[in-house]
């Protein structure tokens, strides 16, 4: 229920959430250098795929928003990668509409934002491989090098680093979804009065929707970290 | 030619997976508006939309969702594909149950201490065939151009190159993606895993996302280098060109009279359309 569909919201909230999805597209463009685009291309096209995964939830199923994951993962290549999917899904699948089109990506975007800004760097912090004995910053602890030869420290996956991945990718899914579904009932209530009941009706059934997602982020950040901690440092990867 | 635009989806059925609506062959019926040039049927979508959401009045909704029907049915839009619906009318059922009491107005219905009211019941209403008919013209005019065909008249009209390309690419990475997951779904099937709501199906999806992104991360760096191989270097290349003919011209001029007349209505109703005319 993410994705508001047409004929619902009031035009001054379409139109300022157009402007600054326009504008943060157009910065997170900006930044992505051409030669990244495929990569970006298949990172988004993961999302996609990934968030029509239905997910048991209870007696019913949930699919992910993943913004969270998204954030943490991609940082500012997560707008136009879901600008993208919300463009597919509202033609294709109808899911969504034309016009709160800016409206859903800044709904989904600006939380992913928030999340990249917060966590993103702790991320990278955990996902480092250590060299040398130096003091781990994120531990307090010395960390011994083995495997030096792949220049990746079998640490990196200590059981304590992954409870500490599957906390920040918790932590990353819950804020992003629970933000997500504050931003949805607050562009349902700016719209009209009215739309309180709907709003809170919505807002409350997003909390369920946050543990499932940090749930499975944290399980999924955790396993990146475990398999190929370069995912969970992109950016430090490309510009190395 | 349109057809021969669509690369070929294979169905990603068996792992649960729904990638048919990127596919064209789900309009099973004939796209009888194949005629136009893509860039006219995106232009007239935008016009139509605009229109419909500006609309204030549930006998107009009404009116444009039946014009929206119409226009899915001559764009070949199957039944399956309205199934796509579903998601969109959970939301509206909120709608339709919290607005009738929560909009001041005549009073229709008392249940208890909650009160309905004409006005809320006429809104919410109006909010459901704006929301669907705006779905359907998108369904009729731009899902049934199918993915490729629709990107690259977004490109001809303007949309930013990098945009663009991430779009095509990602259509077709969607693509190598979902069999990718089809695959791995299969191998977990084959393993006798049924997704039920417990620590264990939850542990085996987040992995089988994960590992979705490790083997996709690894093909972005071949297909980056496979494409810096054949020349890449960010420029965008459209492959296909359309040709914008007269009837393109007068299918948009012909809908501008129809979308006023709409507007017209929805401002002052049947009465005053009669005394405006007459």
């Amino acid at each position: 229920m993410a994705h508001i569909p047409d004929g619902v919201l009031s035009a001054p909230v379409l139109i300022s959430g157009a402007l600054v999805s326009t504008g943060l597209l157009g910065l997170a463009l900006r930044r992505l250098r051409e030669t990244e685009l495929p990569q970006a291309a298949v990172l988004a096209s993961v999302f996609f795929v990934s968030s029509l995964v239905s997910v048991p939830l209870g007696p019913s199923s949930v699919h992910l928003l993943l913004n969270g994951l998204m954030g943490l993962l991609l940082g500012w290549a997560a707008v136009p990668a879901i600008f993208v999917a919300l463009l597919l899904q509202a033609v294709f699948f109808g899911f969504g509409g034309l016009l709160v089109l800016g409206v859903n990506t800044l709904n989904l975007a600006l939380p992913a934002l928030l999340v990249a800004r917060l966590l993103r760097s702790m991320l990278h912090r955990l996902a480092a491989p250590a060299l040398g004995s130096e003091l781990d910053p994120a531990l307090g602890a010395p960390v011994p090098v083995k495997h030096a030869e792949h220049g990746l420290s079998a640490e990196v996956s200590s059981p304590r680093r992954q409870r500490r991945a599957f906390m920040l990718g918790s932590a990353a899914g819950i804020l992003a979804v629970l933000l997500t579904g504050l931003m949805l009932a607050a562009s349902l209530v700016l719209s009209g009065e009215a739309f309180w009941p709907a709003a809170r009706v919505i807002a409350i059934s997003f909390i369920p929707l946050a543990l499932i997602e940090g749930l499975m982020t944290g399980i999924v950040v955790a396993f990146l970290l475990r398999v190929e901690p370069a995912l969970l440092r992109l950016d430090e990867v490309r510009h190395g | 030619m349109v057809e021969s635009w669509q690369p070929d989806w294979p169905p990603s059925k068996l792992a649960g997976l729904d990638l048919a609506g990127l596919q064209r062959p789900l309009a099973e019926r004939e796209d009888r508006l194949a005629a136009f040039d893509p860039r006219a049927r995106l232009i007239l979508a935008a016009l139509l939309a605009l229109t419909v959401v500006s609309l204030q009045t549930a006998n107009a909704g009404l009116v444009a969702l039946f014009a929206a029907g119409a226009i899915a049915r001559l764009g070949g839009v199957s039944l399956r594909r309205l199934r796509y619906l579903l998601p969109l009318e959970l939301l509206m059922l909120v709608l339709l149950l919290t607005l009738p009491f929560s909009v001041p107005g005549t009073l229709l219905l008392a249940v208890g201490p909650l009160v309905a009211s004409r006005e809320g019941g006429a809104l919410a209403l109006l909010i459901l065939f704006k929301a669907n008919a705006v779905v359907l013209i998108l369904f009729g005019l731009v899902g049934s151009l199918g993915a490729g065909p629709a990107v690259h008249a977004l490109a001809r009209l303007g949309l930013p190159s990098k945009l663009c390309q991430l779009v095509l690419l990602t259509l077709r990475q969607i693509d190598l993606v979902g069999d990718e997951y089809a695959r791995m779904r299969l191998a977990m099937r084959a393993r006798a895993f049924v997704p039920q709501s417990n620590r264990h199906s939850w542990r085996a999806l987040g992995w089988l996302s994960g590992m979705l992104l490790v083997r996709s991360l690894a093909r972005a760096r071949r297909v980056a280098d496979a494409m810096r191989c054949r020349g890449f270097d960010g420029q965008r290349r459209l492959l296909w060109r359309f040709r914008w003919r007269r009837r393109d011209t007068l299918l948009l001029l012909g809908a501008l009279p129809l979308l006023a007349g709409l507007l017209l209505l929805d401002r002052w109703g049947w009465s005053g359309w009669a005394d405006w005319s007459g």
